[in-house]
């Protein structure tokens, strides 16, 4: 049994210890905007907020999250995600849509670090997130954007 | 929807018009589907694509999958300019199977490919959104006893003198009107939608995690299932122990199909834990056991041979090449590519009483219906498919051999029993699976004359045929597959002496249509070859081809035209330590050109920027085209720089997952500058046409640079290796 809090409600799950984060969320917590992409920390598709930092929920096994603070897409309301996602839709960023939630996580991860980034702190923080349909044209523009948006 | 919902939608199933109220999931995936029976008793003539409910929404039920593509967005903007709906009542949702009435106009039955989406559409929904518009007015002047010509609708609101009405209260009343037979459309010069940069109907969803896709259903009492498949491509099960899977907690049973062997768990982290757990002897005695680098040197030993077929010839071009002043030879080596969408390839099936429900990324949704419907051994009219959003497919879901509705059907199948499961690939399975863009040689030879003027061109392509042996080799004549070697013929240009030939190569390896088909060859071999004599004749690269064009390919003309504008060419191929290359297009009926900028870092291209001007006829949705051609760019750089499937000594694919098979990142992303050409010519599709020209640009810009041609892909096996 592991105890953890998830988007700020305690949930108890009772999975072998070395299930990984991510299977938890989806298979028993119901929360499937993380996504699976690869299971090797290679995509970011399953990015989640950790106490407070991106982690890669994939390769996160279960038993080292007693008392931890999660946070998934679901329940990510922090200003600079607001920002993001208000962006993300003006510019319409998604196209399958698929590594959005990764993204979103790690771009509002970004700029709570770095209120205005630059192109190269951008591309350090987002080269672990793959999108396919390569949107990634549009991501660096709607961090930009957002970036703008929370300062005022 | 309410049960109360439910009694009220039964009573007025007459109605062209629905009168409940939808629950409001978003404006992708409204939930209409739920509303409407799936062989469309529900729908109402003239037309099965709109639905209008009591609280305004109109939900277009879209035929075609939702990939990524824009298709929602794209086909509900059509009927919202006929109908003169307002854009923020528009919501969209998949149509159910039904081959004859959403059909693919292109294709005789429903799917979606070849870029055909928004051109196959652009009457028939325009058409369909005239004639509800033509009803609810009908229904107005009904209503308020006055003539239907004097009635005018603006953004959803009909109106006629003081008396204005929604659409919603005149639902009920529009259902009775006969639907007209031939309804006219705007002229292009009242648009109020096409051609303007609308808010997609998903982003919302994709940006918030609330969209679901096929692996986020739940069902009670379902179970995961992952499927150990052979390591190598055409192997089979020789015999396998399952004694320490089933051991494995939440792993429920272990069956042998026709795909590999089948892991049954209560959760998708259990599945795979048991499928490690599995031992498996394969029968690979009708697999692939040749290395792809053998395989490659085979292909490339076939040229010449008397298999060849000739795809295209004009003139003589043997004659031609013997009277040449100087012949050139270059040899391409493209590998095979996976698609590698992001959503791996999944399912979900529910059995229940003799019938059946399959959810999942349904491109061709009546060959995967046969192939779950043959697995289970019921009749397909009792299998319900439902198609989903999907992560990704660039051809991948458009199986004419239905795989994965096969290897779902099969798991229920094996079960043996009513319920419901899931299928998920991992990573693994996909890149390890087959269906891979064939790996091809073009080998060209070519001919100038003394003044530096291409007189021959003859190429020879060798590759696996997409089409034989399914369902579309019905659409090859004379034993050609114009998939194979599309885009090496048929070319712009002026060569009065040219021939194409296509050798046939065989394997066990599948073989698939990857994001622009025989393009994503063609265009480089040809682009590149045809720069390289340029190059040889002393032409410069964007004047030497408007000088080749024929006369009446204009469209080419200008899209070449207008991107030498947008990039500020000036002749000079190197500039300030960076190189410039161009390359020109044509797929899928829309004309492409683009302008690549290329730095060196570190002996490795680095592009910073790209100029493409697009003729994809009207512009429809501009802001999703834009979007289109960006990704494409960036999806074809992937494979350009990166990307190879390959396969050892043994037949061992190489790759497993993105730490081998290296997709491009956003630190690799170029800036992408795209302007689409104005034109009143009907709509083709942009899915794919941004893809082809990104190669050659980089190739022919690095060779400016760098003074070497890249005929080896990916650049990374070639270039500062």
């Amino acid at each position: 049994m592991t105890t953890f809090t998830v988007n700020g409600e305690e949930r108890t799950v009772d999975v072998p210890g070395d299930t990984p984060l991510l299977w938890v969320l989806r298979d028993e917590l119901k929360l499937t905007g993380t996504k699976f992409g690869c299971g090797v920390a290679q995509c970011g598709a399953c990015t989640v907020m950790l106490d407070g930092t991106t982690r890669r929920s994939c390769v996160t096994p279960v038993s080292t999250l007693e008392g931890a603070n999660i946070t998934t897409i679901e329940g990510l309301d922090t200003p600079e995600a607001e920002a993001v996602q208000a962006a993300w839709a003006k510019l319409d960023v998604p196209q399958c849509g698929w590594c959005q939630s990764g993204q979103v996580v790690s771009a509002s991860a970004l700029l709570y670090e770095i209120p205005n980034p630059t192109d190269e702190d951008i591309d350090n923080a987002m080269a672990g997130n793959i999108c396919r349909c390569a949107t990634y044209v549009r991501i660096r523009q709607g961090i930009k954007d957002a970036a703008k948006a929370l300062e005022t | 929807m309410t049960h109360q919902n439910r009694r009220q939608f039964l009573a007025s199933a007459a109605g062209l018009t629905i009168a409940v109220a939808l629950p409001m999931k978003g404006r992708a995936q409204s939930g209409a589907a739920n509303a409407f029976a799936a062989d469309g008793s529900g729908s109402f003539a003239p037309n099965a694509f709109i639905r209008v409910a009591a609280d305004d929404t109109v939900t277009v039920m879209i035929k075609h999958i939702e990939i990524g593509q824009g298709a929602y967005t794209g086909l509900a903007t059509l009927v919202a300019e006929d109908l003169d709906a307002d854009w923020a009542q528009m919501r969209a949702e998949a149509a159910p199977l039904d081959n004859e009435k959403y059909k693919n106009l292109f294709f005789g039955l429903q799917g979606t490919g070849g870029s055909t989406g928004l051109a196959n559409s652009y009457t028939q929904m325009r058409k369909a959104g005239a004639a509800a518009r033509a009803m609810l007015v009908q229904a107005a002047a009904a209503e308020w006893g006055v003539d239907a010509s004097e009635i005018t609708v603006t953004k959803g609101v009909i109106t006629h003198g003081d008396k204005t009405s929604t659409f919603g209260p005149m639902a009920a009343k529009a259902a009775e009107m006969t639907p007209p037979e031939d309804p006219p459309l705007k002229p292009a010069s009242e648009f109020v939608y096409i051609g303007t940069d609308l808010p997609r109907l998903d982003s919302p969803s994709k940006s918030n995690g609330s969209a679901m896709f096929t692996m986020d259903i739940d069902i009670d009492g379902m179970e995961t299932v992952v499927v150990a498949h052979p390591p190598m491509l055409g192997g089979t099960v020789a015999s396998y122990d399952d004694t320490d899977a089933v051991a494995v907690p939440g792993v429920t049973a272990v069956r042998q199909i026709p795909q590999g062997v089948a892991v049954y768990a209560t959760s998708t982290a259990a599945a795979i834990k048991g499928r490690s757990m599995l031992s498996v002897e394969w029968d690979t005695s009708a697999a692939e056991t040749r290395s792809s680098a053998q395989m490659m040197d085979d292909f490339a030993a076939m040229v010449g041979s008397d298999t060849a077929k000739t795809a295209e010839s004009a003139g003589d071009v043997a004659t031609a090449l013997e009277n040449a002043a100087q012949t050139v030879e270059m040899e391409f080596r493209f590998p095979y590519l996976a698609h590698a969408p992001l959503e791996p390839l999944d399912a979900v099936v529910e059995v229940k009483d003799g019938s059946a429900t399959a959810w999942g990324g349904w491109q061709f949704p009546g060959f995967d219906n046969q192939s779950v419907a043959g697995a289970l051994g019921m009749d397909p009219a009792n299998v319900a498919m439902v198609t989903m959003l999907a992560g990704g497919s660039f051809g991948r879901r458009a199986q004419p051999s239905a795989h994965i509705g096969a290897e779902i059907g099969a798991i229920a199948a094996a079960a043996g029993r009513d319920g419901a499961w899931k299928l998920v690939w991992t990573r693994e399975d996909d890149l390890h699976g087959g269906y891979y863009r064939p790996m091809t040689v073009h080998h060209l030879r070519g001919g100038l004359d003394a003044d530096g003027n291409i007189t021959a061109w003859h190429n020879t392509v060798v590759n696996q045929s997409i089409m034989a042996g399914t369902p579309m080799e019905a659409m090859m004549q004379d034993g050609l597959d114009p998939t194979s070697y599309e885009g090496a013929t048929k070319m712009p240009y002026d060569l009065t002496d040219m021939q194409v030939d296509w050798i046939r190569a065989e394997s066990p390896v599948s073989v698939l249509w990857w994001r622009s088909v025989g393009h994503t060859h063609t265009a480089y071999a040809t682009e590149v070859f045809l720069d390289h004599l340029l190059e040889l004749g002393g032409k410069d690269p964007v004047q030497g081809r408007l000088d080749l064009l024929r006369p009446d390919m204009t469209r080419d003309r200008v899209v070449l035209e207008r991107v030498a504008e947008m990039a500020g060419w000036d002749g000079q191929k190197v500039k300030n330590g960076k190189g410039y290359g161009v390359a020109l297009h044509e797929s899928f009926s829309t004309y492409t050109a683009q302008i690549v900028e290329v730095e060196d870092k570190d002996g490795f291209p680095k592009v910073t920027n790209v100029w493409c001007a697009v003729d994809c006829g009207v512009a429809v949705t501009p802001n999703v085209i834009r979007a289109q051609i960006e990704g494409g760019i960036g999806f074809g750089l992937s494979s350009i720089l990166h990307d190879e499937l390959s396969l050892a000594e043994g037949g061992m694919v190489e790759q497993s997952n993105f730490d081998t098979y290296r997709v491009l990142r956003i630190n690799e992303m170029p800036n992408v500058m795209v302007d689409i050409i104005a034109s009143e010519v009907d709509p083709t599709g942009v899915g794919e046409p941004g893809t082809p020209p990104i190669g050659p640009a980089l190739a022919n810009a690095w060779r400016a640079l760098k003074g070497e041609n890249v005929t080896t892909l990916p650049f990374s096996k070639s270039v500062g290796a």
